[in-house]
């Protein structure tokens, strides 16, 4: 029986459609990952999944009880962490875990085991003011406040924002290693990088979920011929680049253009072509080479469909 | 540790690290009560008083009546003895009281007397309102000259001025209970729905409402650390008032103590009231400011009597609690009245404090 079933979930605020029809389901376990753009709907869904929000249609089950009618019996087995820091800012490391172990009536003692991989690397702060910490470290309170009661379920709001890149990778080996415990993990974040470090994911733009496969899963799905190309003048480069015979797509991915092809176009002398014709149009420094597809040339891809 | 204990330990930590808050709660207080020394005079109109007229003659009524048709005064009370008269005054019921002697004339073979008696426990209206005796009495006495042709010199009727309570008219009499009921409303009400505000601005509203927390636990944890604070705050300014501005406290320790926490009790359910209504902690501040700060200075009778003021405003007024705690201190402090004079007002209170409560309670939202 999966921990999180989520079926034709919408809500709307006035006008705004924030989530349109949303079904899905994780295991136990499982981390599983929103991956959208701010303004996806991904905090809207969280809140209906921590029974902070009703959904005006469709039904979310968490460990088998219903959300909407047993939402004081999940609310036991939930740890949320929303999007905000949400800790207090004026208590202690210290003081923030003892508030949250005594308010869910658990003991530090006795989950000790489930924390102790993180807290040992605040520990040396413990009496520091949260207020006071790194972005890194506060996110590895913020987790440890919402572990200390032992939930069966992880809910876990962009837990990367504000974080610099090596607390992040930190981060996701936490919640990789939180796996054995048997603790079910949702995830968001606008970073497509993070979404390779979960087990599934959702694609989610606008309210509605356009993907939900492993990452892999995902990124094999992409059909089309991929090449980054860089050139001395990126800006040009990209507009002629989709004004060229058989290109379906060219858009900025970091230092390179992603170059998109029709399926049909056989890949072998394509860098060859790409190159003469940048070189026709004045470009110098030119690099080409052929890349895999990644899960933000999905999102374009999908989103783009 | 209970969940409640770890909530309200949380509470205390957050005031006491806050040194904005510690300023208001300890400092605004003490600094409130040494500046309010202004004397504010103020017309008052139909005020209740009492006359002692043991004599009823023609002159002694003739004067009686000139007295409450100036529309200052307002006859309560035809008095009988003195002991009614120390009566209507522990009950707050009149303002001013006139005591004719027994022989009273208007005759230039002998002067006579009157005394004036004023609730000095107000000395702002005590001596207005025996001016406005004194200039009315003056007054009967000229056209009494005109009218038989004498001289005016040789009418003469004495006023003799005692002042009931507080016989220097200290204002202190009057301003440190109207601080009191003032601070006590501001740092329970502003306090408690700034801190509930300032967790859903912050979003470990959020958290707290995902915790196994009760409702009535978040409510009860966050005013039980103002309850506390405010009652030391209570004790500072009636200390200030009684050791700096030479105060009584002629009542009852214990009801003064009771009767405070009933009305910080009131406060504080009116505070959470706020917040359920305020999201952030600007609203908050903002309401509390607007709806009890100013009412509570201008129409609850501290700073301006409410005998003057037009009916709509005096409607307002009986509908803040420090109207109805206004003069429950001034009585246990100054006059040493117990409850058999203060129940009703304490049974408002009490009232209010149900209400609020209810209220608050039924619209906290255990959802966002």
């Amino acid at each position: 029986m999966p921990v999180i079933e989520v079926q034709q979930l919408s809500k709307s605020y006035g006008p705004l459609q924030a989530l349109e029809n949303l079904s899905f389901q994780v295991e136990k376990g499982e981390i599983f990952g929103l991956i959208g753009p701010d303004g996806a709907g991904k905090t809207t869904l969280f809140r209906i999944l921590a029974t902070l929000l009703l959904p005006d249609q469709g039904s979310i089950q968490l460990c088998g009880l219903d959300g909407i009618k047993e939402y004081k019996k999940i609310r036991q087995m939930l740890g949320y962490m929303p999007g905000r820091f949400s800790l207090y800012q004026d208590l202690t490391v210290e003081e923030n875990l003892e508030f949250f172990a005594s308010v869910f009536g658990a003991s530090i003692q006795k989950n000790y085991d489930l924390i102790a991989p993180i807290y040992t690397q605040i520990e040396p702060f413990k009496d520091r003011r949260a207020g006071a910490l790194s972005g890194g470290m506060k996110q590895k309170l913020a987790l440890c406040c919402a572990l200390i009661h032992r939930p069966k379920v992880l809910l876990l709001d962009e837990p990367g924002t504000g974080v610099d890149p090596v607390s992040r990778q930190e981060f996701w080996e936490m919640l990789a290693d939180l796996r054995r415990y048997g603790i079910t993990m949702l995830v968001s974040t606008p970073n497509m990088d993070e979404a390779e470090l979960c087990d599934r994911i959702a694609l989610i733009q606008h309210g509605n979920i356009m993907a939900i496969d492993t990452p892999s899963g995902i990124t094999n799905s992409f059909q089309h011929p991929l090449f980054a190309v860089r050139s001395d003048n990126m800006y040009t480069l990209i507009k002629e680049l989709r004004e060229m015979e058989g290109v379906k797509d060219c858009y900025a991915f970091g230092e390179y253009a992603h170059v998109k092809l029709e399926p049909s176009i056989a890949p072998t002398d394509t860098t060859a072509k790409i190159f003469q014709f940048l070189e026709n149009n004045g470009h110098t420094q030119i690099d080409i080479k052929p890349t895999a597809p990644t899960i933000e040339d999905c999102f374009i891809e999908l989103m783009k469909s | 540790m209970t969940r409640f204990s770890a909530f309200v330990q949380k509470e205390f930590r957050h005031i006491l690290r806050d040194r904005r808050t510690l300023m208001i709660l300890f400092g605004m207080p003490v600094i409130q009560v040494l500046l309010f020394g202004y004397v504010l005079t103020n017309e008052i109109k139909n005020a209740s008083i009492a006359v002692l007229d043991p004599a009823k003659t023609e002159e002694s009524i003739a004067l009686t009546n000139k007295l409450v048709s100036s529309g200052y005064f307002q006859l309560e009370q035809n008095l009988v003895s003195q002991e009614e008269l120390d009566r209507s005054f522990r009950s707050g019921k009149i303002k001013m009281a006139i005591v004719f002697p027994s022989d009273f004339i208007v005759d230039p073979s002998k002067p006579s007397s009157i005394q004036l008696i004023g609730d000095a426990s107000d000395p702002n209206t005590a001596t207005s309102l025996i001016q406005y005796a004194n200039a009315i009495i003056a007054d009967f006495v000229q056209e009494k000259a005109q009218d038989t042709g004498m001289a005016s010199n040789q009418l003469t009727i004495r006023t003799e001025t005692r002042m009931r309570y507080n016989p220097e008219q200290k204002a202190v009499f009057n301003f440190v209970p109207g601080v009191m009921t003032l601070i006590l409303m501001l740092v329970s009400a502003m306090m408690t729905s700034i801190t509930i505000a300032r967790e859903k601005e912050l979003g470990t509203m959020e958290v707290l409402l995902v915790s196994p927390l009760k409702p009535v636990q978040i409510i009860l944890g966050k005013t039980a650390p103002y309850l506390a604070l405010t009652l030391l705050n209570a004790l500072v300014v009636v200390l200030v008032g009684i050791y700096i501005f030479g105060m009584p406290l002629k009542g009852s320790i214990l009801l003064l103590t009771a009767e405070c926490v009933l009305y910080m009790f009131v406060a504080l359910s009116l505070g959470i009231f706020i917040s359920t209504k305020a999201k952030d902690q600007m609203t908050a501040m903002f309401i509390s400011a607007l709806g009890l700060m100013m009412p509570t200075m201008l129409l609850s009778g501290f700073i301006f009597p409410r005998e003057s003021m037009p009916v709509p405003l005096q409607v307002i007024g009986s509908a803040i609690p420090a109207t109805w705690f206004n003069p429950i201190i001034k009585g246990i402090m100054i006059k040493g009245t117990g409850l058999d004079v203060l129940w009703k007002q304490t049974a408002v209170l009490g009232g209010m404090a149900i209400f609020f409560l209810a209220v608050s309670l039924r619209n906290f939202k255990d959802r966002l």
